[in-house]
């Protein structure tokens, strides 16, 4: 990164531009979308995003890989890819969940809309109040 | 090398490996026997630990996981306030599990047995292990254990509406958890330390710098969902609403108190008082926040049908009051939210206990089912009846004890109408505790109801939880003492 020295407000944290980008972007899709599919995606770009933030300032530039040697002397923290390779693990696990849950919801409601789920499960609470 | 040194990484280990030794046993008989062995043997381990840390001379407890010495490694720590939650958690799971069995067959399908037992015995390793590690990665991934353990558990009610409030709870739970761990991540970025009491020293140097500031909004927003603050709360009610009575139970003892912890573990270790409550407007968010949830959230609970739903309300306005405590900034205010976080949490376990009693016996908890239940089941209704003035705090409850040392709190910061207004709203909890009375004690039985007989396993757990809410209202040497240790302690960290 060349031109981090040259303009360093904006290219510098160029990767916490996308990471927060991405951050919003999976919240946005969260909320605003009623499908629970598209949740689930929302809510893994959400979760990608951290990686991102984890990752991106491990590196250095022109570092290697941790090695002891005198011909290294700049090496990159290896500590980030490892805690990512746990968080990836627990978002591989919880979108496994997530969708077994979306297909016995399928299974018990038919629909996997929200406003759909809604307005079968206020005629069920008419049923509980009979 | 005795296995005395090894009690803390036994905590965690020993329910964790019960874990998947219910599914290779698959019968539900020798899964419950596992259950039940693996949480009380975690409830003694909690309990020596305590007498090691609060006993005479008692010390913090720190192990290095696989011998690799902290800060570089991770490390166990079990000091005067994780002891007393290791204690609350352990207890509870020890008591919810023989209760279990009995409960479960009414409402979870057979097939699925083991598997309940093998998802309890996870979250509460991740329970447990939130309130012993003291590394901050670590409670991330104990976090996202017990979640996800939860969601599982949570869908196992018999409502199809179970799915779709465990659905609710993933997408909100995994938003917060994924807030802490930005946060975890920033603070990681600044310090260059995973280990907490090491990032706590560390953070002098940066202390006020605006990604330090971030992160702690970031942990603030993420660990109010988890622990449902008030307006985060809304995926409380159905999870505990649907949920399998048991489940309702367990979560809505230790939970959120765990998640309570985490926030305390992080604002006053971590951050330091003087940077949470200085730099940024904490105390008067949190106060703002805890009475609207204790006003809101009450209101909500009177005009509940379901009693789930309703004790599920009352639990988001009792937050209110933990968060309150928190938010005074004082020894005393602390000592208010360790105490109610562990009577709340014993308080709440019995009420949920004795409402899944109700649903095993007359079919459901509406207050349609419930009419004259008082002449169909003396004893459960004296005990709900007894769990609710616990809730509104008539002394002699152990929900007294909590409210008495957060008068005293207000009183120290000489803020009067914060007396009035604690006592106004538990005067909505006489509201929301009456209607369950009114309907019990006043109506007729309908008579088409022939409430089940009970089976004893059911009954005596209930009974064990309720006595405790008496004994912690009248004797507070185990209650007070430790939670005033812990707050001393918590407040003598900060930097």
């Amino acid at each position: 990164m060349s031109g981090a020295a040259a303009e360093p407000g904006l290219l510098a944290h160029f990767s916490y531009f996308v990471t927060i980008f991405l951050l919003v972007a999976g919240l946005f899709i969260v909320i605003a979308r009623g499908n629970l599919i598209k949740k689930l995606v929302g809510l893994g770009i959400f979760q990608t995003s951290v990686y991102l933030l984890y990752i991106a300032p491990g590196k250095l530039v022109g570092g290697t890989a941790p090695i002891v040697s005198d011909a290294y002397k700049v090496y990159s923290n290896p500590l980030p890819h490892v805690l990512i390779l746990t968080a990836i693990v627990v978002g591989v696990a919880t979108l496994a969940l997530g969708l077994a849950l979306v297909v016995r919801i399928r299974e018990a409601y038919g629909s996997i809309e929200e406003d759909e789920i809604l307005q079968n499960e206020t005629g069920a609470a008419a049923d509980d109040a009979r | 090398m005795s296995l005395a040194t090894q009690l803390p990484a036994l905590q965690v280990v020993v329910p964790l490996l019960a874990a998947p030794l219910t599914v290779l046993l698959r019968r539900p008989g020798l899964a419950f026997a596992v259950a039940v062995a693996a949480s009380w043997c975690a409830l003694a381990i909690a309990l020596t630990l305590a007498v090691q840390v609060h006993g005479a001379g008692g010390t913090t407890i720190s192990y290095a996981i696989g011998s690799w010495k902290p800060p570089l490694g991770i490390e166990y720590r079990v000091d005067a306030l994780s002891s007393l939650m290791l204690v609350l958690v352990a207890g509870i799971a020890s008591v919810v599990l023989p209760y279990a069995r009995g409960s479960i067959e009414r409402e979870v399908p057979p097939p699925q047995h083991y598997l309940f037992y093998t998802m309890f015995l996870l979250c509460l390793t991740g329970l447990l292990g939130i309130s012993i590690t003291g590394d901050a990665f670590n409670v991330f991934v104990f976090l996202e254990i017990s979640s996800l353990s939860t969601y599982v558990l949570i869908a196992l009610g018999r409502d199809r509406r179970a799915l779709v409030a465990a659905y609710q709870y993933l997408i909100m739970g995994t938003i917060g958890a994924t807030f802490i761990v930005v946060a975890i991540g920033l603070l990681y970025l600044m310090t260059g330390t995973l280990n907490l009491v090491d990032m706590g020293t560390r953070i002098a140097g940066v202390s006020g710098s605006r990604p330090v500031l971030a992160a702690l909004a970031f942990l603030t927003v993420g660990v109010s969902l988890k622990l449902a603050l008030f307006p985060l709360h809304q995926w409380l009610p159905n999870a505990y609403a649907y949920a399998p009575s048991a489940v309702s139970a367990f979560v809505a003892a230790t939970a959120t108190k765990v998640a309570v912890y985490v926030l305390l573990r992080f604002y006053f270790g971590v951050f330091g008082a003087s940077q949470v409550f200085g730099r940024l407007p904490m105390a008067e968010m949190m106060l703002v926040l805890a009475l609207a949830g204790m006003f809101a959230a009450s209101t909500i609970a009177i005009f509940q049908t379901d009693l789930k739903r309703l004790f599920a309300y009352s639990s988001v306005a009792q937050v209110g009051y933990i968060i309150l405590g928190l938010s005074f900034d004082s020894a005393t205010g602390l000592t208010a939210t360790i105490v109610h976080l562990f009577n709340h949490g014993v308080t709440k376990g019995a009420v949920f206990l004795l409402l899944g009693v109700v649903v095993a016996s007359v079919g459901g908890a509406t207050l349609l089912r419930v009419h004259g239940l008082a002449r169909l089941m003396p004893w459960t209704s004296a005990g709900l009846v007894l769990a609710g003035l616990s809730l509104i705090g008539v002394p002699g409850t152990a929900g007294f004890v909590s409210k008495w040392y957060l008068i005293l709190a207000a009183l120290e910061k000489g803020q009067w109408w914060l007396v009035f207004l604690i006592v106004a709203s538990s005067l909505l909890a006489v509201a929301y505790v009456w209607r369950f009375v009114e309907t019990a004690y006043f109506r007729e039985p309908s008579r088409d109801i022939e409430p089940a007989p009970v089976p004893l396993s059911m009954a005596l757990p209930t009974a064990v939880l309720l006595a405790f809410v008496v004994i912690f209202g009248l004797d507070t040497t185990y209650t007070v003492d430790p939670a005033a240790r812990a707050a001393a302690m918590l407040l003598g960290d900060g930097p």
